[in-house]
């Protein structure tokens, strides 16, 4: 089967050539790596349709093997797709997207920091209580939720979708980022206690540039979520103007049903965003996701 | 969202409070979290359980009810039916996702090149919205126009979302499909995380590749095992947009979980009642499993977790 140590362990005692050759052995790992070559197809060709389908006519959709390239690539498409207020939609899902992560992040790094560096019944519980948010599927409580965004009349408002999305979004980014502040060590708060610094001041100058990459993956991770989220949207919103980009995509479908190239461009349109800011960042997020959960 | 062995390792860690410092003058940094979470997490868990005892349209007046829509969603063969449905649903995605994020994980462990650019590619479906999935795949899954046609293969090309079987299996390989790139990422982090000394032990005592995978990979990965499991299954619950949009809980109601259901009663037929039972009902089931893994750690194993994470 599979083993990690066929990864790069060094074999040192041999002479090159042999070594080089036991290294290629030991890197065979059949099934791991049939896995993965059958998983790449299974990734890959939805995928490949979907941008291919996306680059066909109605006529080319219709009429051709749906898994050869257009013969005659259109954009036609896309413009149809942006020219169907795609722009609005697009900030409007910006708009959740940044109001509910910066808010989610600072009052997570305050709370982790306090439950790290204080102490005291109060914090405790805190603790506990977030801790708990984490076993519960928070979108069970979508109907209160909706009762409660009526009530502050902010039914049909972006901030309606905002509020409940830092909620849900707190017990996890609490427990990573305070994993990450635990790990901070202890002379330096200790030392920064000595030069009299507040605490206030240590959570900014030392606590905070130390766990960067931590705010960084939680930024990430709760940015995929609101950006991707489609149950707050759909029950919090109502007005065409307010659509997010996963409810605009569910909508179009509905009207366009009869043209799938038209539906599948706007599947890569609301996908794209967040493509260019993977192959950008790609290393910071996937490092960032991996530490963060195996911690 | 759930991780519930980081979260033992918080609690555990946090029972010895930091020395020095002022520590007792921070705690009100901890209150505007606190405030956002209990307005809208705590106060709407209650607020979901009271309701559950009540009548609502979603619009009109909020009326008592008693013990009439427990009574009544207990028993109602649907209810029942979208119940045994979640619990299939999780049953056979984490036999379905488990194995196949496990192999992948330690595969892309390793550090050669070509795994490395595997696994940008890997990764991609975490980027997608559901809503993005489900749009693609019912395209792909067209009998005419889709996978099937293209391939020539009539097996491919029958009506996968027209058939209350097919429909269903459609769903759990979708599902896989969306969230094994996730589970993939967690074994990575925790294959990482291994010591190579142990691997190196092994090998000098003469065990292959297979007795170490068994021996030494899997024990030490325990309990990412679990923290995966929990964020499987309790992640079940909240299935929705995915199969809201790809099947509507149809055909037949072959599809309808119960996150779905919930939606269903309360937004579309417009009793908020009943759904709030069945909304209590996925908390509870949440809280269970999630006990019940944690419980499947064992409590005396804190020392050797730290190193299996």
């Amino acid at each position: 089967m599979t083993s990690t140590v066929d990864a790069d362990a060094p074999v040192t005692t041999q002479p090159q050539a042999s070594a080089r050759s036991q290294r290629r052995f030991r890197r065979l790992n059949i099934p791991g790596g049939l896995a993965g070559w059958i998983w790449l197809a299974i990734i890959i060709i939805p995928i490949y349709y979907v941008v291919i389908t996306s680059l066909k006519t109605q006529a080319g959709y219709f009429g051709q093997n749906p898994l050869l390239p257009p013969l005659s690539p259109t954009l036609e498409n896309y413009v149809m797709v942006l020219e169907a207020d795609f722009a609005r939609y697009f900030l409007n899902s910006a708009i959740i997207t940044i109001g509910a992560v910066v808010p989610t992040l600072a009052v997570s790094f305050m709370a982790a920091f306090a439950i790290v560096r204080g102490n005291g019944k109060f914090l405790k519980g805190v603790n506990a209580l977030f801790l708990m948010g984490l076993a519960i599927p928070l979108q069970a409580t979508i109907i209160p939720v909706y009762l409660i965004i009526i009530r502050l009349s902010l039914y049909d408002s972006l901030l309606a979708i905002i509020l409940p999305s830092i909620a849900f979004a707190i017990p996890l980014s609490v427990l990573i980022l305070s994993n990450f502040i635990r790990d901070v060590p202890k002379e330096l708060f200790e030392s920064m206690r000595l030069d009299g610094c507040s605490e206030w001041q240590t959570l900014w100058r030392l606590a905070l540039p130390l766990t960067k990459p931590a705010i960084v993956t939680v930024a990430i991770y709760n940015g995929l979520g609101v950006w991707n989220g489609f149950l707050l949207p759909l029950v919090l919103t109502q007005s065409p103007d307010l659509r997010v980009l996963p409810l605009a995509l569910w909508n179009f479908q509905g009207e366009f049903s009869v043209n799938i190239p038209a539906v599948l461009a706007c599947v890569v349109l609301t996908t794209l965003p967040i493509l260019v800011l993977y192959i950008i960042g790609r290393r910071q997020l996937l490092a960032g996701l991996t530490a963060g959960f195996s911690k | 969202m759930t991780a519930t062995i980081p979260a033992r390792r918080a609690l555990r860690e946090n029972a010895a409070p930091v020395a020095g410092g002022s520590t007792g003058r921070i705690a009100w940094l901890a209150l505007p979290a606190l405030v956002f979470f209990v307005a809208f997490a705590v106060v709407p868990l209650v607020g979901v359980l009271l309701l559950s005892f009540t009548n609502w349209d979603g619009i009109g007046a909020i009326t008592p009810a008693g013990f009439a829509n427990w009574a009544s969603v207990l028993v109602d063969p649907d209810m029942l039916h979208a119940l045994g449905l979640t619990l299939l649903v999780m049953v056979l995605s984490w036999l379905v996702q488990t194995p196949m994020s496990l192999l992948l994980g330690v595969f892309t462990a390793g550090t050669q090149k070509y795994r490395t650019v595997l696994a940008v590619l890997y990764f991609l479906p975490l980027l997608l919205s559901s809503a993005a999935i489900a749009v693609a795949y019912k395209a792909l899954l067209d009998p005419n126009f889709g996978l099937g046609a293209g391939l020539g293969l009539p097996f491919l090309s029958q009506d996968w979302l027209g058939n209350p079987q097919l429909a269903f299996g459609v769903v759990i390989f979708v599902i896989a499909w969306q969230f094994i790139p996730f589970h993939t990422l967690i074994y990575q982090g925790g294959v990482r995380q291994i010591p190579r000394s142990i691997y190196e032990a092994a090998e000098i005592d003469g065990a292959g590749r297979v007795k170490q995978f068994f021996l030494i990979t899997i024990p030490q990965l325990k309990y990412t095992i679990i923290t995966s499991s929990t964020l499987m299954t309790v992640g079940a619950l909240t299935y929705f947009d995915l199969i809201f949009v790809l099947t509507g809980g149809g055909p037949a109601n072959a599809t309808r979980i119960l996150p779905l259901d919930m939606y269903l009663l309360g937004f579309r037929a417009n009793l908020m009642g009943p759904a709030s039972v069945i909304a209590v009902i996925l908390v509870v089931i949440g809280l269970a499993l999630a006990l019940f893994l944690q419980r499947l750690g064992g409590k005396d194993n804190s020392a050797s977790q730290l190193e299996g994470m």
